[in-house]
């Protein structure tokens, strides 16, 4: 056997051991994405994203009152609104109550759109799971919902004072979220 | 004997694909054109909640929601065409149960074609490989080779 032959066979016998370890590599990279919640495989991604949000008009879950996109967009102009899309039967919801607490302490305003909810059943949730919303209306019909792009509870947005979507999750907020996605994103867009 | 029985597993089998998830009549338009067409649209959208099934065939909420607004839209004279973009502006080509040709989606649709392709070039390079017949035999070899079986 030559030389050449030699370095063929080895080549052949490599070959497939990189594209393993290639996979591998890859694979442990996407874990670590998924862990530090970069990469969520269930995401689907919302095309509204980066775009101006919907516009609409909800009744209020009193005693607070209802708003309107146009109410939202007056209040973006100082700070940028979070969006909390919420319903009390949502147990992801109460998950991330602490985390929406916690957001708000750090002096950002926090608006919630109940999604079809009954207002009692909506003031209950608050009352055992801490309220922080400046604002909560109600979507009953469920429309405002659809023009989001959801299709869960709870999922949130950044509105900027053009009354963009500049942040989107579709699921419950973190304290991971907050610190390495919102602040971020809030900061940006202060400019 | 066999014509009733195929006759009724066709039957079968089209009753089960047109078997949607309305599970109420008030969902229904009552115009039947316009029905089909939106059963037809729905069908092709994707449910977002239990992701395999499409709007037609999902009892999820969402699902309702989604038929109603496709129904919405056909009794306002929209085209198929606009109702899809209203819900591919919402919910992305996700929703499209048959994603369009992008350059995201083009390795899907291309590898059959690369498939085949690839498949062809293995056997034309293997049949270019293939080493030359034997020579024939001399006269030596042959008279050897009958004495050999001869023997045998």
């Amino acid at each position: 056997m030559n030389g050449a032959e030699m370095t063929r066979r080895r080549l052949m016998l490599l070959a497939p051991l990189a594209v393993v370890a290639a996979g591998g590599a890859a694979f442990w990279a996407m874990l670590q994405r998924m862990e530090q919640g970069r990469f969520d495989p269930h995401d689907i991604g919302n095309p509204m994203l980066g775009k101006k949000m919907p516009q609409f008009d909800l009744p209020a879950v009193p005693p607070s009152q209802g708003f309107s996109s146009s109410e939202l967009l007056l209040a973006a102009q100082d700070n940028p609104v979070f969006l909390n899309f919420f319903a009390s039967w949502c147990i992801p919801c109460a998950s991330e109550a602490e985390s929406l607490e916690s957001l708000s302490k750090q002096g950002v305003q926090i608006w919630g759109i109940a999604y079809k909810d009954q207002t009692d059943k909506t003031r209950a949730f608050l009352d055992q799971y801490g309220n922080p919303y400046a604002r909560i209306a109600a979507d009953t019909t469920g429309n405002t919902f659809i023009n989001f792009g959801l299709y869960g509870v709870p999922e949130n947005f950044l509105i900027d004072r053009a009354g963009r979507i500049v942040w989107h999750v579709a699921g419950p907020l973190s304290d991971e979220m907050i610190e390495h996605q919102v602040m971020p994103a809030i900061a940006k867009a202060r400019g | 004997m066999i014509r009733p029985v195929i006759v009724a597993a066709v039957t079968m089998c089209c009753l089960s694909v047109s078997a949607f998830a309305i599970s109420d009549p008030r969902e229904m338009l009552p115009d039947a054109g316009q029905e089909a067409r939106a059963e037809a649209i729905g069908s092709q959208l994707r449910c977002l909640v239990c992701q395999n099934e499409s709007i037609e065939d999902s009892n999820a909420d969402l699902a309702k929601d989604l038929r109603a607004k496709v129904r919405e839209q056909v009794k306002a004279g929209q085209s198929d065409a606009q109702i899809m973009a209203w819900m591919v502006a919402r919910y992305g080509n996700f929703v499209r149960l048959r994603p369009p040709l992008t350059a995201a989606t083009f390795l899907l649709y291309a590898t059959p074609v690369l498939a085949l392709l690839a498949g062809a070039a293995a056997a034309l390079l293997g049949r270019r490989r293939q080493p030359d017949p034997p020579a024939p035999l001399t006269e030596a070899e042959q008279a050897r080779l009958i004495e050999l079986s001869r023997h045998a």
